[in-house]
C-alpha cells in the first residue's frame, strides 16, 4: 500500500526531525538515555558478579558438601531444642564409616582461644579442630612439616598445624616446626605450615591467621553443647545427589527420626547453592528489568509530550502532506517512526553510556567485577524495550496527527 | 487541444454543507450546482461567508458533503472515506496555496516530489518527472534551493510544479497571487495559462477581479449558491481584460485566455448562469 520511497523519506524525516532539533531531542530520549544506561549497567555488573561467583565455587569443588543443624520450619522451639539438634561427633564417624559416596569428611569446629608464644600475645584467635581428611575436603595442604594423622586425633596429641600470617602474627621463625606455642594455656606443638590459599570466597579474605587442633583435642576444650558443622567430599561431583541421600539416611538413622519426621539437619552440596545463586541473580536481573520499565515508562511520557509538540508545531505540515495524498495511515505511520527512531537513538546512546560504565566497573580494584559485561540479549532487549516504548508513547501522537483535518490544518497558525 | 465543454470534469449537483458549531448550524453551501469541462480555467469568486472556500474544499476532496453529488472526472467522491479521498487527492488533484506551503528545510525538487511520497505506484522515475515538472513552470536552475533561498514567485513556481507533478484532473488554485506583488502576479497567472493552454484543467478560487480576468469564466457565488455563471467578457471582471492582454503582451505569453473565453464559452455559458446574467460585483 504504502511504496518504497514513502518508507525512504520517512525515515530520512525522522532522522532529520531530531537532527533539527539536536538538544530538544537529547533532552527528550533523556529518560530512555538513563533508563538504558543504568540497565545495561547493572546487567553488566550482575552478569560479571555471576561468572566470578560461579567461577569460585568451581574453585571451591564441585563434589564438595555440607551439614549444618536446621530447625525445620514451623517447628515450635521447645520441641527441637538446639542442643538436640546439634551434630554429634559420633555421627560424623558414622558418615565416615557408613557412606561409600563420601571419599573424605571431617568435622570442623570453632573456638576463639589466646595464643601466645614467647613474649607476643593475640587474643582470641579462631582455633579450629579438624580431622586429617580436611586437608582433602579444602584442597590445602602442608607446606612444611607434616599434616594430621589419625594418631594425632586418636590419641588427642597437643600438636597445631598453622599458616603463614599466624607465623609472622606471632613472630615465629620462618620454619617454626618443632616450636611450640601456648594455645589457651596448654602447649602445643607445631608439626606443619598449611598453605595460605588466596581463594577468595564472597570477597572475604580468609588467609588470616589461621591455626588447626586435632578434632578430638578441642572436643575437649569446648563447651559440652558445642557448635560443630561437617565438610566432606562425595567421589564424584556427578555422584552428589545419591551422596547426599546417603548422608542423609545414616543421620535420620542415628538421630532416630521416623520417615514421617520433619529433618533437623540439611544436606547441601555446592551445586545446591550454585543454583540459589543462580536463582538470586535472577531475581536481582528482573528487578533491573524492572527498574529499565519504570524509567522507560518515565523516559516515554517525555516522548510522548515532544511527539505531540511536535504534531502541533507541524500541523500545517500535515495538513499539507494530506492535501498532497498522505493517507491518514501513512501519517501515523510517519509519527510513529519518528518516535521509535527518537527512542532507539536513545536506546542506542544509552547502550553506549552503559557499555562505559561496565568497562569502569571492571577497573575499579577489589570491587570483584573484573568480568562485568553487556550480554548480547541485554542490548537485544534494550533496544526492544526502547522500540516498544516509542511505538506505545507515539501512538497517541500520531493518532492524533493521522485525525487532523486537513482543512483546519491548514488554516493553523 | 481538446475541445472544452465536451466533458465535464467536475459534476456537482445539489451539494450542501451543513457546520455545526456548538449549537450555530450554519449553511454553507445551500444546493450548489456546478459543471466544469475538462481543459476550462474557471475562476470562483464571492465574498467570504458566500461558500466559496467551503466550495474549494469540496472539489478539492478535503471534506464531504452534508448531501448532493460531486462526480470528479466521473467517479463520485462525496461518500468516499478519509482514506479513498487521500487517493483521490494524490491523484486527480493540484493545490496550490497562498502561502505555497513548501516544507522549509527540503529542496524545490524535493518539495516538488512530495506527492509521489504517498503515490500508489509509478514512484519510478520521480527525479525525472519532478524536473521535468519544475521545467515546465520555468524553475529547471533552481532545483536544489531551498525555499528560503528562493523569492514568492520561484516559491509559487514550486508549489505549482509540485500540483502538477502527477497530471492532476485539476489544477485547484486558492488565491495564488494573494501573497505575491503585481508584477509576480501577473508572472504566476501567466504561468497558469500556460498550463491551461497545455490542456489543464484550472479552477482558481479568488476574490479579485484582475485575478479572474485570466480565466475563461467565472462563477460567483453568495449564501453558498450561484449567483452568476458567466463567461469572462460577460462578467464585470472583464473590464480588466484589456489590462491582462497589455501585462500578458508583456510577460511573453499569448493572451489566449480572454481572447478563447470570449469566442467560445459565449454560447453556452449562459447556461451555467443560474441567477440572473447581469454581472454584480461583490
Amino acid at each position: 500500500m504504502l511504496n518504497p520511497l514513502f518508507w525512504l523519506q520517512a525515515i530520512s524525516l525522522a532522522f532529520s526531525q531530531i537532527w533539527a532539533n539536536k538538544s530538544r531531542a537529547f533532552l527528550t530520549a533523556l529518560g530512555i538515555i538513563v533508563g538504558v544506561a543504568s540497565t545495561t549497567a547493572v546487567i553488566a555488573a550482575l552478569t560479571g558478579l555471576k561468572s566470578k561467583v560461579l567461577a569460585e565455587f568451581e574453585s571451591v569443588g564441585a563434589s564438595k558438601f555440607f551439614v549444618f543443624p536446621d530447625r525445620p520450619d514451623n517447628a515450635p522451639r521447645n520441641m527441637y531444642p538446639w542442643e538436640k539438634i546439634l551434630l554429634k561427633p559420633a555421627e560424623v564417624r558414622a558418615i565416615r564409616d557408613e557412606c561409600t559416596l563420601v571419599k573424605a569428611v571431617t568435622p570442623i569446629t570453632e573456638v576463639g582461644l589466646d595464643v601466645e608464644s614467647g613474649d607476643k600475645r593475640i587474643e582470641g584467635i579462631t582455633i579450629a579442630g579438624i580431622w586429617p581428611d580436611w586437608h582433602m575436603v579444602q584442597n590445602r595442604f602442608v607446606e612444611e612439616g607434616r599434616p594430621f594423622t589419625s594418631i594425632d586425633v586418636d590419641s588427642e596429641r597437643q600438636v597445631c598445624l598453622i599458616n603463614g600470617d599466624a607465623i609472622k602474627e606471632l613472630d615465629l621463625p620462618a620454619n617454626p616446626v618443632g616450636e611450640a606455642i601456648l594455645i589457651g594455656g596448654r602447649r602445643f606443638l607445631v608439626v606443619g605450615i598449611v598453605e595460605t590459599t588466596q581463594a577468595r570466597f564472597f570477597g572475604m579474605n580468609t588467609s588470616s591467621a589461621e591455626i588447626f587442633i586435632p578434632f578430638s583435642v578441642a572436643e575437649k576444650m569446648q563447651d559440652r553443647n558445642f557448635f560443630m558443622r561437617i565438610e566432606g567430599m562425595f567421589t564424584s561431583p556427578e555422584l552428589a545427589e545419591q551422596g547426599e541421600d546417603e548422608v542423609r539416611f545414616v543421620l535420620r538413622r542415628m538421630r532416630g527420626l521416623a520417615p514421617s519426621d520433619p529433618q533437623t539437619f540439611q544436606v547441601a552440596a555446592i551445586d545446591k547453592f550454585i543454583e540459589q545463586f543462580k536463582a538470586l541473580a535472577t531475581g536481582i536481573t528482573a528487578i533491573a528489568g524492572g527498574i529499565v520499565g519504570i524509567s522507560l515508562l518515565v523516559g516515554g511520557i517525555g516522548i510522548m509530550n515532544i511527539m505531540l509538540v511536535s504534531v502541533s508545531e507541524r500541523t500545517r505540515e500535515i495538513g499539507l502532506r494530506k492535501a498532497v495524498g498522505a493517507t491518514p495511515m501513512a501519517i501515523l505511520l510517519q509519527f510513529l517512526l519518528e518516535a521509535v527512531t527518537l527512542c532507539l537513538v536513545g536506546g542506542f546512546i544509552g547502550i553506549a553510556i552503559g557499555r562505559l560504565a561496565a568497562f569502569g566497573l571492571t577497573q575499579i580494584p577489589g570491587a570483584q567485577l573484573e568480568q562485568a559485561d553487556i550480554p548480547f540479549w541485554a542490548v537485544v532487549l534494550s533496544f526492544a524495550f526502547s522500540a516498544v516504548t516509542g511505538i506505545v508513547f507515539g501512538m497517541f501522537p500520531a493518532i492524533k496527527a493521522a485525525r487532523l483535518d486537513p482543512i483546519e490544518a491548514l488554516r493553523h497558525e | 487541444m481538446p475541445d472544452p465543454g465536451t466533458t465535464a470534469i467536475i459534476e456537482v449537483r445539489a451539494l450542501t454543507k451543513i457546520y455545526r458549531v456548538g449549537v450555530e448550524t450554519i449553511h454553507a453551501l445551500r444546493g450548489l450546482d456546478l459543471s466544469i469541462a475538462r481543459n476550462e480555467m474557471v475562476a470562483i469568486m464571492g465574498s467570504s461567508g458566500s461558500g466559496k472556500s467551503t466550495l474549494m474544499n469540496m472539489l478539492g476532496c478535503l471534506d464531504r458533503p452534508t448531501s448532493g453529488a460531486y462526480h470528479l472526472n466521473g467517479r463520485d467522491v462525496s461518500r468516499m472515506n478519509a482514506r479513498e479521498l487521500a487517493h483521490v487527492r494524490n491523484e486527480e488533484i493540484g493545490f496550490v496555496f497562498q502561502s505555497f506551503e513548501l516544507l522549509p528545510r527540503q529542496t524545490a525538487l524535493e518539495n516538488v516530489e512530495l506527492p509521489l511520497v504517498y503515490a500508489r505506484g509509478g514512484w519510478r522515475g520521480r527525479r525525472q518527472r519532478a524536473l521535468a515538472a519544475l521545467d515546465r513552470v520555468g524553475l529547471s536552475k533552481r532545483v536544489d534551493h531551498r525555499p528560503n533561498q528562493l523569492s514568492g514567485g520561484q516559491r509559487q513556481r514550486v508549489a505549482i510544479a509540485r500540483a502538477i507533478l502527477n497530471n492532476p484532473s485539476i489544477l485547484l488554485a486558492d488565491e495564488p497571487t494573494g501573497n505575491l506583488d503585481s508584477q509576480t502576479t501577473v508572472e504566476i497567472l501567466a504561468l497558469f495559462r500556460q498550463l491551461h493552454s497545455e490542456g489543464q484543467t484550472v479552477v482558481i478560487v479568488t476574490h479579485e477581479d484582475e485575478v479572474a480576468a485570466h480565466c475563461q469564466r467565472v462563477v460567483r457565488l453568495r449564501d453558498g449558491r450561484v449567483l452568476s455563471d458567466l463567461p469572462i467578457a460577460q462578467d464585470t471582471a472583464g473590464r480588466h481584460l484589456a489590462a491582462v492582454r497589455a501585462a500578458t503582451a508583456e510577460v511573453g505569453v499569448p493572451a489566449h485566455a480572454a481572447a478563447q473565453a470570449a469566442a467560445h464559452t459565449a454560447a453556452h455559458a449562459t447556461a451555467h448562469a443560474t441567477e440572473q446574467g447581469g454581472g454584480e460585483t461583490c
